[in-house]
């Protein structure tokens, strides 16, 4: 829709970033690498993320010509792009999470934003306010029980799927995008707490923290 | 010690592994698998604690969560202590060190008991309300001592080294309980594929089948357990938690289980490895719930029946048989039906004497009574145990002939010399956990006990439900497992239903018999203990009817009947009986009470779970965090984000105090240049061709005309006319604007216009978006704040160009970034916006450049005090809730004329809000520049009038300006605006009054000139 | 610790997700203006306290961020069903039972709550005070 105002919030030159968990790792010093670790956590930054407000159909219509995939339909549910770099996920019957490599997000929403015409929507990007956790290992769904009112077992929560959901006393995007990994889609401000909850829950199955 | 009472062979204890333990200082000696009760049984230890309110000695009675004595404090260290631990309940283990909690100086000796001994014509029911209600003064005298004797445990002083956590599950069929009705269930429910959970709260599964002389599939029953317990291990879909209590029983089908998980290894988790919790709170959301819990053995209520020896019929055989201990030499058992003739086969078949089975039925007769008969064991018929001797220790039993029905002893008195009493007076289903529903239980005059009553998505079966004999019991809990998880959805096949074999037994019909009568009335016989926790009599109960209590729900609360941790487990069904007697009236008629979580007291600790310390809470951060800790910031907590407070200095080696810190800030923002991170405000991304329209509805002001580029800012009302959060709204697009709110209001705000955007204007097209994580906001403010950023900004910053409430885009330190012109402090300001992930960069390049301006950081304190000073509110400080812009006198911010009639309007004409009385918003100067009034402080006119005063308002923000040297203050006050120049008085808590003068609460800078320049 | 049945997200998900927002069918007055001082102290502060059917405003907070409406038992706590925004209940009043009205079991109106603010109960008013 014309008469909003777009904005690349992505500098031009190469100003130094600081993802929201810069002040926890520096904190931490040295990041936990337990032998035989049941969990294993990242951090993927900097990420491109967008919110895309409006009618399912014309929504659909737009990502399928300038992403090449489809609006997941289904309450819930998440879709990837073969790459896995690229997903869109269900938040609402009028709201989806897009998330594309860094420095996509930007001519994404403009190419979108043409896509649409005049039909009622919005765009948003949140790129600096949220961030995104993986989480592996064979004790992943144990910490994520202890964390989170969600229920993650395999049969009710398959790959594909994804919630936003209670996550301690924070909320989460959590998310399945594959056999192995969950992954969590957390608000910049919470990131701190999120992380130092995770490896609290972790510390009896030992933990790894990749940057 | 040696163990004097425990048998050469049998039980399932350990006896390769000696424990060593520790009670009330002494020293003794045990097993593996043994509970702290059956080590205590097996040393001849009969005094366990002394009871709440007489200070009577007491023994085990029970074997399990039902115990009502020995009730004690466990912990060898301080950090470790943990009161209200039933020794039933409690595993031995190395090291083991227990304490009664009652008794003073100890329980062998017990000053207390003198009370006791003097009876309860001193202590009656309602004692202490009416004793030591008047003075009600005085209640704090009495209570101290009070509390010293009677004592209820105590909490550790030191912290607790453990940790907790908490874990959320999920499954088709929870099943509680693994007894033979349990076991069965899931087992059945586990074959089918479905999804089960199976607790217990034992330290083993089994339950009765642990110490049972029946045979199933024609091995021991306990046999067959193992069988059952080893092939549900082996399935995927099951999880097995021993060792934990199902505690509560919450809507819809939620229900908390208490996993004790090192407890039975020591006073702490194990340490060395990685660390473990030591309790468990499973949060479990079941679709289907299979209740499995059993039936309490109901004891027999007759005088003295409290002398330690006197136990229930079920717990003694649970003692020889599972824990290899005899609590006795001779027996007396009293009973009321057939299953509670097997104490006497076992106490017989241990090599012990029985010397009598009293047994309240004028005919008894079953298979296990002829089995009695033929060992030649002796049988009183129609007769019960009425009266207990001995002090120490149960030392004889009055057997006598009674009749039930005229509530009466009727023949003589025959005294049996034994040690040990043991009683049965039939079975209660342990309804607790279904009552936690708030479903009323449903009485059985066929099994004699509440039964649960509907709560859908349960499924009771066996004892719980009344169905006692054992193969009636597998073949309900096998059906109960199929329809559970039918319920739950899982398809179920018929192979996986096979029911084990089970030779089903001959009883004969129980009696029914709660208090047994006495040769004098209950209030002159010798005390009947009802409620040995809580020292609640049957005499108690008399004295409650007849001083007009009839709702037992009332003469629980007089007696205390069933309070407290023990929550009437073996004293209810007895007491209601009781009352009904008196009353005239059935069982059912009288009503049980409600039974409340927790089944079994939960530590603090599993309550908390890991939401303790620093993850008690979330601690949000802002972009700059970093960099604020470095600076040695203090600071103070906003909802859940940590703003700086504060930036105090060290000069000469001397830190600030917050005082000088402030003072320093605010002088900087004035004369030089000050910078505060403001990332924290709340902000929506609002877009829509309707945005426009929809800011005017729910803002007091006009929107139609703001042009792009331009800022404004709006009070946001409830319907009710009273403010709610305020902040500025700019114009980004014709159909886009970004809205600010406060730092604590954003998510209620939020969820505001969400609310009236679904439900009542659906037909304004416009979507809201949180985008206060995305965004870092700096305000940069002062005299020089034009100079620094022009330095590093290639924005026009021409004041003609770049006015007051504008904002423009551009770039800040090469960071693309949005700068709003618009001010808290009342000098020229400058908020500079950037995605967060470069905020960083672009703060220090501010400080880099700002150092020659003086560039001062400053935190909410500096900010509360230069908005404080020109008389800019903050929503929830000086508002609560009850205030209306008018009130304010913000009427510059409100758009009456406004074609729509927005929220709030319509009720800023009702009378309550037109009064000439509200409480205005208007400053206070004190007389005294010195004085700095209280926050919260009562405003008088007239200092002089008698207590109470006329208050007629109170002080919401009180600073010390350092610009203007003296203290100042906003308040609301009773037509204040009408009361300028007048002088008000507050009184303080100490007697001083503090005078002050009624202005304007605009202090500095009336005119607004500093912040256009 | 409620199960609710998201009409949005299409499946139960747990009360810690949820904000209830209290009695649902208020709808405010089309023209405010219009409105009595009773009637808009009505609208803004009275509501049902039914012992048995009552529908509720509730928000998926912590999820599609949708409002909806329940309708539920305020004795057993069920919640009898769950529905759109602009749906109607299909569970009301009509449905209690003749036993269900015995036992005292009462149903929300949503309508009108306060007697003065009744516009049949205003024109009685003005016929008393005259």
């Amino acid at each position: 829709m014309s008469d909003v105002k777009e904005f690349d919030t992505r500098p031009a030159g190469n100003p130094s970033a600081e993802s929201p968990l810069a002040w926890t790792f520096h904190r931490q010093g040295v990041l936990p690498r337990d032998a035989n670790a049941g969990v294993r956590l990242r951090e993927k930054s900097f990420l491109g993320h967008l919110i895309l407000r409006g009618g399912a159909i014309i929504l659909d219509e737009a990502v399928r010509e300038v992403l090449g995939m489809a609006l997941p339909a289904r309450p819930n549910t998440l879709t990837l792009d073969e790459s896995g770099e690229r997903s869109i996920q269900w938040l609402s019957p009028d709201e989806w999470l897009v998330i594309v490599p860094g420095g996509e997000e930007f001519a994404l929403e403009s190419r979108l934003r043409k896509a649409m015409g005049q039909a009622h929507y919005s765009i948003i990007n949140v790129s600096g306010g949220q961030t995104v956790f993986t989480l592996q290992g064979e004790k992943a769904r144990e910490v994520l029980m202890k964390s989170t009112l969600y229920d993650v077992h395999t049969q009710a929560f398959p790959v594909g799927k994804g919630v936003s959901t209670v996550f301690a006393k924070s909320t989460v995007v959590l998310r399945r995008p594959n056999e192995d990994s969950w992954e969590l889609v957390v608000r910049r401000s919470f990131a701190d707490y999120c992380y130092r909850w995770l490896l609290d829950a972790a510390a009896e199955y030992g933990a790894i923290v990749e940057r | 010690m040696t163990q004097v009472n425990r048998l050469k062979q049998g039980g399932r204890i350990d006896r390769s592994r000696p424990l060593k333990f520790v009670f009330n200082g002494q020293q003794y000696a045990g097993y593996g698998g043994d509970t702290l009760a059956s080590a205590l049984l097996a040393n001849g230890v009969d005094i366990v604690n002394r009871s709440f309110k007489y200070s009577r000695p007491r023994g085990i009675v029970a074997a399990g969560a039902e115990e009502p004595n020995a009730v004690v404090q466990l912990g060898a260290t301080e950090a470790a202590q943990v009161p209200n631990v039933r020794a039933t309940q409690q595993a031995l283990y190395q090291g083991l060190t227990a304490r009664s909690t009652n008794g003073w100086p100890n329980v062998q000796r017990d000053l207390m008991g003198m009370v006791g001994k003097l009876s309860g014509t001193f202590m009656p029911p309602g004692f202490y309300y009416k004793t030591f209600m008047a003075p009600a003064s005085l209640w704090m005298t009495y209570e101290k001592y009070i509390r010293k004797s009677a004592g209820l445990g105590r909490s550790p002083a030191e912290p607790d080294p453990d940790s907790y956590e908490h874990i959320n599950q999920h499954c088709d069929v929870l099943i509680i309980g693994a007894g033979p009705a349990g076991l069965t269930a899931a087992v059945t429910a586990a074959r089918n594929g479905a999804r089960v959970i199976f607790c217990d709260e034992q330290e083993e599964m089994g339950g009765s089948l642990l110490d049972s002389r029946e045979l199933i599939d024609d091995m021991p029953a306990a046999q067959w357990v193992d069988r059952i317990l080893d092939e549900l291990s082996s399935l995927s879909n099951v999880t097995l938690l021993p060792r934990t209590t199902a505690n509560g029983y919450h809507d819809h089908n939620f229900v908390t289980l208490h996993e004790r998980r090192t407890e039975h290894l020591g006073d702490s988790a194990p340490t060395g490895g990685r660390r473990q919790a030591r309790a468990r709170l499973h949060r479990v959301r079941a679709s289907q719930v299979v209740l499995a819990a059993g039936a309490h053995e109901r004891p027999l209520v007759y005088a003295n029946n409290d002398v330690p020896g006197n136990l229930l019929a079920g717990a003694v055989s649970t003692y020889i048989r599972r824990y290899g201990v005899m609590p006795g030499q001779k027996l007396v058992l009293s009973v009321t039906n057939d299953h509670a003739y097997r104490t006497a086969l076992d106490w017989q078949e241990a090599g012990c004497e029985v010397v009598a089975i009293a047994d309240a039925r004028a005919n008894p007769k079953g298979e296990l009574v002829e089995k009695a008969q033929s060992l030649g064991i002796r049988i009183i018929a129609q007769s019960a145990v009425i009266e207990a001797k001995g002090s120490n220790r149960v030392s004889a039993a009055c057997v006598a002939k009674i009749d039930a029905d005229s509530f009466s002893v009727v023949g003589r008195v025959e005294e049996l010399a034994c040690d040990t009493i043991a009683s049965s007076g039939g079975y209660s289903p342990v309804i607790h956990l279904s009552s936690h529903t708030g479903t009323r239980p449903l009485w059985r005059d066929d099994i004699l006990g509440f039964v649960p009553g509907e709560v859908k998505g349960l499924t009771a079966t066996g004892g719980v439900r009344g169905v006692y004999p054992l193969h009636e019991v597998i073949r309900d809990a096998a059906d109960a497992g199929v329809r559970a998880t039918l319920a739950a959805g899982v398809k179920t096949h018929a192979e996986a239903t096979t029911l084990p074999q089970v030779a089903a037994r001959q009883d004969g019909e129980a009696c029914a018999l709660y208090q047994v009568p006495h040769r004098k009335p209950s209030m002159r016989a010798p005390k009947q203990f009802v409620d040995l926790q809580n020292d609640v009599t049957a005499a108690g109960i008399e004295l409650a009817t007849r001083e007009g209590f009839e709702s037992i729900e009332h003469i629980k609360r007089y007696t205390a009947m069933g309070f407290g941790t023990d929550q009437g487990k073996l004293g209810n069904i007895n007491g209601m009986a009781i009352a009904a007697r008196c009353l005239k009236r059935t069982i059912p008629e009288v009503g049980t009470t409600v039974f409340r979580p927790n089944y079994t007291p939960v530590t603090f600790g599993a309550i908390a779970g890991r939401h303790c310390r620093d993850l008690f809470d979330p601690e949000r951060y802002t972009a700059l965090h970093q960099w604020h800790v470095e600076q040695g910031a203090e600071f103070e907590d906003v909802g859940q984000w940590k703003r700086p407070w504060y930036f105090p200095r060290t000069v000469n080696g001397k830190k600030e105090t917050m005082h000088e810190a402030v003072s320093r800030e605010c002088l900087a923002v004035r004369e030089h240049i000050g910078i505060l991170d403001a990332s924290t405000l709340g902000k929506i991304d609002i877009q829509g061709p309707d945005a426009r329209e929809f800011l005017g509805r729910v803002y007091t002001n006009k929107w139609a005309k703001l042009d792009v580029g331009r800022v404004r800012y709006g009070l946001m009302c409830k319907d009710d006319g009273m403010l709610m959060d305020d902040g500025t709204t700019s114009c980004l697009g014709e159909n886009h604007f970004l809205m600010t709110t406060t730092t604590g209001g954003a998510a209620g705000v939020m969820e505001w216009m969400e609310l009236w955007h679904q439900t009542e204007w659906p037909e304004l097209d416009v979507y809201f978006t949180s985008v206060t994580d995305h965004w870092a906001t700096m305000t940069v403010t002062g005299p020089d704040a034009r100079k620094l950023l022009a330095e590093i900004t290639d924005i026009d910053l021409d004041k003609d160009q770049f006015k007051f409430m504008d904002w423009r885009e551009g770039t800040v330190a090469g960071v693309p970034a949005r700068v709003f012109r618009i001010s808290f402090t009342g000098e020229l300001s400058y908020e500079i916006n950037v995605q967060a992930n470069y905020a960083m960069h672009v703060w220090k390049t501010l400080f880099e450049h700002g150092e020659k301006y003086e560039l001062t950081p400053y935190g909410t304190e500096t900010m509360h005090v230069l908005r404080a000073e020109k008389g800019l509110i903050i929503v929830g400080q000086d508002t609560d809730g009850s205030v209306t812009p008018e009130d304010l006198g913000m009427q510059w911010a409100i758009g009456y004329d406004k074609p729509f009639t927005w929220i709030g309007k319509r009720a800023l004409s009702r009378p309550d809000t037109r009064r000439a009385d509200r409480k205005q918003f208007v400053g206070l100067k004190p007389k005294d520049a010195k004085v700095v009034l209280e926050e919260g402080a009562q405003i008088v006119l007239d200092p002089n009038q008698s207590i109470p005063m006329a208050m007629v308002g109170h002080v919401t923000s009180s600073y010390y300006s350092p610009t203007l040297g003296h203290g100042f203050a906003l308040a609301v006050v009773k037509g204040g605006h009408q009361r300028m120049g007048e002088t008000v008085y507050l009184p303080m808590v100490d007697g001083t009054v503090y005078e002050a003068e009624i202005v304007s609460p605009v202090f500095v800078d009336p005119k607004g000139e500093r912040q256009h320049v | 610790m409620f199960h609710i049945y998201c009409p949005y997200c299409e499946e139960h998900r747990e009360e810690e997700e949820f904000h209830p927002k209290g009695q649902a069918h208020i709808q405010r007055p089309v023209d405010p203006e219009a409105c009595s001082d009773e009637a808009w102290g009505d609208y803004l502060f009275f509501r049902d306290n039914p012992r048995g059917i009552h529908h509720e405003l509730w928000v998926h907070a912590v999820g599609c961020r949708k409002f909806f409406n329940i309708t539920r038992h305020t004795v057993s706590y069920e919640i009898l069903e769950t529905y759109k925004m602009g749906e109607k209940p299909s569970i009301t009043a009509a449905d209690l039972s003749e036993k269900d009205k015995q036992a005292g079991v009462q149903a929300a109106s949503g309508g009108w709550q306060t007697v003065g603010a009744r516009p049949e109960s205003e024109a009685l008013n003005k016929e008393a005070r005259a």
